[in-house]
């Protein structure tokens, strides 16, 4: 401890502590102020470009998850249209069912009618064409009849006969 | 005379707790290498200290 | 770029020693011929050494009696007011027998203090134990060895970092040459020793101090090893004054919580309360800064010696190994130390900063509030 006092120089120690104070003022004021802003700005640019480019991929992803999600509507939009159309579709087809069949039965109640008119019409002519046909051969018969008197009175025999049946 | 008896005391001692410190570091990093860093700067701290210490006694006692 | 121009300052200042070689020397102490070879001399020429020094001695020729190297300013504070003269002017005398006259005043130098005789004086005397009983020490403000050391240090610290803060004004993002090894240093500095110890909001204000303080130990710690023979950590003087800075600065920038916890300790019996302020104030004024200084001064000392002694092996040993062994014996051992002592450079260094860090850390820190 003595000897080491003894050694202890305070002209060195104030020399040094002179140096070393105006050392550190200037190595704070030349160097190390200008190498950590450099350093301090070289990190934060580092990181925000980490930042930026995470925001970007985020963003990316957002994009994505909308470009998703407009696909997705305009799938379920298109399958809405489908269905619709579908429907509507099937709707007219049955629409167009219905009516033709309502058509068909009109017509075939009409054609019916007119078949039953014109069976009618042709009963009514086949009955007068008959009639005619019948007086017609009746008249030949009853002439050549006629010109026999046993067949005649045969004849109005029968007639009565049939009359009296009536 | 005595100074020399006491310098190697504490030189002794100082081994003592520097084999110490280093010998449970070494374990502490064979457990677990990935904390060799900060187990290693803890044992140069203590170490330092420790050093301290023993210099301190041997200018002391010079 | 910066690479070249340190690599041009140090080709310089090689030049400059080189050009001051053999100044004066013929009436020196040591005697002609008288080859430092036992080991009682072994030991004085290594304690000449690990003190500080007033001029810049890089090696002596015994034979012829030269000495190579430059002479350094003295400057001294005597009683008759600042006295300024080259280093030279003692002629390499270190035992107070060459007197240098200065009008009014007399000084001579022992053992590397610069003492002033007293009055009427006109040669020193000496007791038995060797202190000189009519001269005393004057305050010693000369550019020694140590100075020009911090110096050189201070001047390759702010070519190197200027330079690489140029780099960045340049608006170049990454630092090129030497840049590129000095700015991992200063990450290293700001992440693993200022950031972990202080905290992420107040580290900055400190950074200015550690960083310097890590490169300036670092840097004279590592011209210690050069062949230069700086031993500049090795000045208690010098670790006494950064330990102080520390000192001053943690003492300065407690926070409130700090000295609430140092001096009214809460959570304990109110009787043990001064008592722990006691014991605390004690460890952050005296015991923590006085390990500080110890701690660097003590390792970088005993490292100096030790590489020293390995290579004074090559004379110790001669007799019992014959040259080539003592020789390669020395070499290998000295190599083997002199490759430790680079590791115990920086690891001086990085302990010192990070211990200053530490204890910046616990002043500023702000507690929870229990």
């Amino acid at each position: 401890m003595e000897t080491l006092l003894n050694d202890f120089s305070v002209g060195l120690f104030v020399m040094q502590a002179v140096i070393l104070l105006i050392l550190i003022l200037l190595m704070r004021k030349f160097a190390w102020k200008p190498i950590l802003n450099a350093l301090d700005e070289r990190e934060t640019g580092i990181e925000d470009a980490l930042k930026s480019a995470e925001n970007a991929k985020r963003e990316m992803e957002n994009l994505q998850a909308s470009n998703q999600k407009l696909l997705q509507e305009a799938r379920t939009e298109r399958e809405a249209m489908l269905k619709e159309a579908r429907e509507i579709k099937t709707k007219m087809i049955e629409d167009a069912k219905t009516e033709a069949k309502e058509e068909a039965e009109k017509l075939m109640t009409q054609a019916q009618a007119s078949i039953e008119t014109e069976k009618k019409a042709a009963i009514a002519d086949l009955k007068s064409q008959v009639a005619s046909l019948s007086i017609d051969i009746a008249e030949k018969v009853v002439r050549q009849e006629l010109s026999n008197k046993d067949k005649q009175e045969q004849l109005v025999a029968s007639l009565l006969g049939e009359a009296t049946l009536n | 005379m005595y100074n020399l008896i006491g310098a190697g005391l504490i030189v002794i001692g100082g081994g003592i707790g520097l084999g110490q410190i280093g010998s449970k570091a070494m374990e502490g990093i064979a457990r677990q290498p990935e904390a060799a860093g900060k187990i290693q700067t803890a044992m140069i701290i203590i170490g330092a200290l420790l050093e301290g210490l023993a210099f301190g006694a041997l200018i002391l006692g010079k | 770029m910066i690479a070249k121009k340190s690599i041009t300052f140090i080709a310089v200042l090689v030049l400059a020693l080189v050009s001051f070689k053999g100044f004066a020397g013929d009436e020196g102490h040591h005697d002609k011929g008288n080859t430092i070879d036992t080991p009682d001399e072994i030991k004085e020429y290594i304690g000449h050494h690990l003190k500080d020094a007033h001029d810049f001695h890089l090696f002596s020729d015994n034979a012829s009696g030269k000495h190579y190297g430059f002479p350094l300013p003295v400057i001294v504070w005597t009683s008759k007011g600042l006295k300024t003269f080259m280093s030279s002017a003692f002629h390499h005398d270190d035992a107070g027998h060459t007197i240098v006259d200065k009008g009014d005043v007399k000084l001579t130098k022992i053992h590397s203090k610069i003492y002033e005789l007293d009055a009427g004086a006109t040669s020193v005397n000496f007791d038995e134990t060797h202190h000189a009983t009519n001269a005393h020490k004057v305050l010693d403000f000369s550019i020694t060895k140590s100075v020009f050391g911090m110096l050189l240090a201070g001047l390759l610290m702010l070519l190197g970092f200027t330079a690489l803060a140029r780099g960045y004004k340049k608006g170049k993002k990454i630092p090129t040459g030497f840049g590129r090894v000095l700015e991992p240093l200063v990450i290293y500095v700001r992440d693993d020793i200022a950031r972990p110890n202080i905290g992420e909001k107040k580290y900055r204000k400190f950074m200015g101090f550690l960083l310097t303080v890590f490169f300036f130990i670092w840097i004279l710690n590592l011209l210690g090893l050069t062949p230069l023979g700086f031993n500049v950590t090795g000045q208690i003087a010098v670790t006494a004054c950064l330990a102080i800075f520390t000192v001053i600065i943690y003492l300065f920038s407690g926070s409130k919580d700090f000295w609430a916890h140092t001096l009214w300790m809460p959570g304990v019996p109110v009787i043990l309360r001064p008592i722990l302020a006691v014991i605390e104030l004690i460890g952050f004024v005296l015991i923590k800064p006085f390990s500080l200084l110890v701690r660097l001064f003590a390792n970088m000392t005993a490292g100096h010696f030790v590489v020293m002694s390995l290579i004074a092996l090559m004379i110790t040993l001669k007799e019992a190994f014959g040259p080539v062994g003592s020789t390669g014996m020395s070499l290998v051992l000295a190599l083997f130390i002199s490759v430790i002592e680079i590791l115990v450079a920086f690891l001086q260094a990085f302990i010192f900063t990070m211990l200053s860090s530490l204890f910046i850390g616990m002043a500023v820190e702000e507690h929870d509030h229990h």
